[in-house]
């Protein structure tokens, strides 16, 4: 799996209560590239990132991770190779301290303590969170709970980072700061989103999911001038492409 | 529903106790798992009618809390929350063992009494020791400690997860009983139809929520096994403390040491 690429072919999920998330998706994603998925709420953004690391299973379709299928075999090295950011960030977070949570992955990963460690300490750092090590992550800000959640991901040292809403709850600073985290990542990256500013800013690649579909997949720029194509995904605009409200000037 | 406001505030200071760095804290969690168990073990051992006997172990709770830097108010208050478990419990004993034991002047003593005593003392010895265990050990020491002890990895996994759970539960009913608080007036809304209405809310977002939780740690490659990262170190000082703590048990047990005290009084006075 030497090259972090993904491949989806046909996608379609039908939850067990009958309602259907997913019809007839299909994309590639190359290696190193960084790709939004956008879309009204309900849209079927999350469902599909369940996808990426087999959390669900297709009810059509297939899903290739790096050439690999995701199939029930080929799962453990699907999860180790494709991390997952939760939209949630209390979903992600369940052992007692920070520390033992960033060390988690790593143990399952059969790494010694020592290795655990230095995983722990550097995702730690790479997020600065290093001082909050020792606290329970349950008693964390919105911010520092979405920081750690990222680095419990990046210690397992994955090769494509997924993650849902990595922006949302957070204030504009904590925002800048993940904007500027993600921004640092030569790693494979999908990321769902209604901050349309941060994928922007961070995706020259943008899919723009409606009704459980593919409504566009296109450079981010074009995308967000398309007001009709915005207008029926329930999206606007990212503020930064709007003009300026006062001097109404582009 | 501020009850489980107070119990989750409870554990967790419980949890930031187990936080500090004290001689007590210091000593190996296997040390004072083992302890806390010959503990227990002698005291729920003795005769069904035995009270002063009892005493002298107030004495290891007692000295690992005030050497722990555990607050007295704070355990009592616990004891005082669980103790109507206790009360219950032993409350029948009275009625059934009516057969005088002691005689105070005037005043009989029957051994339904004193065996109620001893069950009520019994369950705030044991208790106190388990609380002053957690509190400077912490849970998850505990049961790491029971891990390195060889107790079965299922068995450690579920108490760890159980604990887990308990936050999961307490959060959403927290959150559950705001949500109903903030638009309710006047007690409109409040009723049983309401409640019961949100006791199956609450099952399932916990069970959703606890299914989110499982997802999470399956993708950091959980097994069904919790690994624990910590290495721990069993030292001369580990050993007696354990050594130690369950001599002065197993005299305490043995030797009636109030009895004896007394015993060693009125022979000096005599
Ligand atoms: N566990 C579930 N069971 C049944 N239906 C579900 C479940 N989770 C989501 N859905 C439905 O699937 C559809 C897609 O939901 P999804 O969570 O993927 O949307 P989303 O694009 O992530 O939305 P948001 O922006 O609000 O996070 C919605 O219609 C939703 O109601
Ligand atoms: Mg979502």
């Amino acid at each position: 799996m030497s090259h972090h690429t993904i491949s989806v072919r046909g996608l379609g999920f039908v939850y067990p209560d009958g309602t259907r998330a997913l019809e007839g998706v299909s994309f590639e994603v190359g290696h190193g590239e960084a790709i939004a998925v956008v879309g009204a709420n309900g849209a079927g953004k999350s469902t599909l990132l369940l996808h990426l690391n087999g959390l669900l299973s297709p009810s059509e379709g297939s899903i290739d991770i790096g050439g690999v299928p995701v199939t029930k075999g080929t799962l453990p090295e699907i999860r180790r190779t494709v991390g997952m950011v939760f939209q949630d960030p209390d979903d992600q977070l369940f052992m007692p301290t920070v520390a033992e949570d960033v060390g988690f992955g790593p143990m399952n990963l059969g790494l010694p303590p020592e290795g655990v460690e230095a995983r722990v300490a550097e995702a730690l750092a790479r997020v600065e969170a290093a001082h909050l090590r020792e606290r329970p992550p349950y008693h964390l800000s919105g911010g520092e709970k979405r920081a750690v959640a990222i680095a419990t991901v990046l210690a397992m040292e994955p090769n494509i980072l997924v993650m849902d809403e990595p922006s949302s709850g957070l204030d504009p600073k904590a925002r800048r700061r993940v904007i500027g985290l993600l921004a640092s990542f030569a790693h494979t990256r999908i990321l769902a989103t209604h901050d349309l500013d941060l994928a922007a800013e961070l995706c020259e690649r943008t899919i723009v999911m409606s009704g459980g579909r593919v409504a566009a997949d296109g450079p981010t720029a074009e995308i967000f001038a398309d007001d009709v194509l915005l207008e029926a995904g329930g999206l606007e605009r990212p503020l930064g492409m709007q003009g300026c409200p006062v001097c109404r000037t582009k | 529903m501020s009850t489980v406001a107070a119990g989750l505030s409870t554990l967790d200071r419980l949890d930031r106790l187990a936080r500090r760095d004290t001689v007590v804290h210091r000593v190996d969690p296997r040390a004072k798992v083992v302890t806390t168990f010959v503990f227990i073990l002698c005291v729920v051992s003795f005769d069904r009618y035995e009270v002063l006997a009892l005493l002298p172990f107030v004495l290891f709770p007692v000295v690992l809390a005030s050497e722990g830097g555990i607050p007295f108010g704070f355990l009592g208050r616990i004891l005082l929350v669980v103790s109507p478990f206790a009360l219950l419990v032993g409350a029948f004993n009275p009625w059934f063992d009516r057969e005088v034991v002691a005689q105070f002047g005037g005043l009989e003593l029957s051994g339904g009494w004193v065996s109620y005593a001893s069950i009520v003392l019994r369950f705030l010895l044991t208790t106190a020791a388990a609380l002053v265990l957690t509190a400077t050990t912490s849970f998850n020491g505990v049961c790491l400690a029971l891990e390195k002890l060889r107790v079965p990895d299922v068995f450690v996994t579920q108490l760890l997860l159980l604990y887990r759970y308990i936050f999961v539960l307490g959060e959403e009913t927290l959150r559950l009983s705001q949500a109903r608080r903030l638009r309710s007036f006047g007690g409109r809304g409040m009723g049983l139809r309401v409640y019961t209405q949100m006791l199956g809310q609450l099952l399932l977002r916990t069970v959703a929520r606890a299914q989110r939780i499982y997802l999470a740690m399956k993708c950091r490659g959980f097994d069904g096994q919790v690994r624990m990262a910590k290495r721990l170190h069993f030292g001369a000082a580990d050993l007696v403390f354990v050594l130690g703590w369950s001599a002065a048990f197993a005299l305490f047990r043995i030797v009636d040491v109030p009895q004896w005290l007394g015993r060693l009084v009125t022979g000096v006075a005599g």
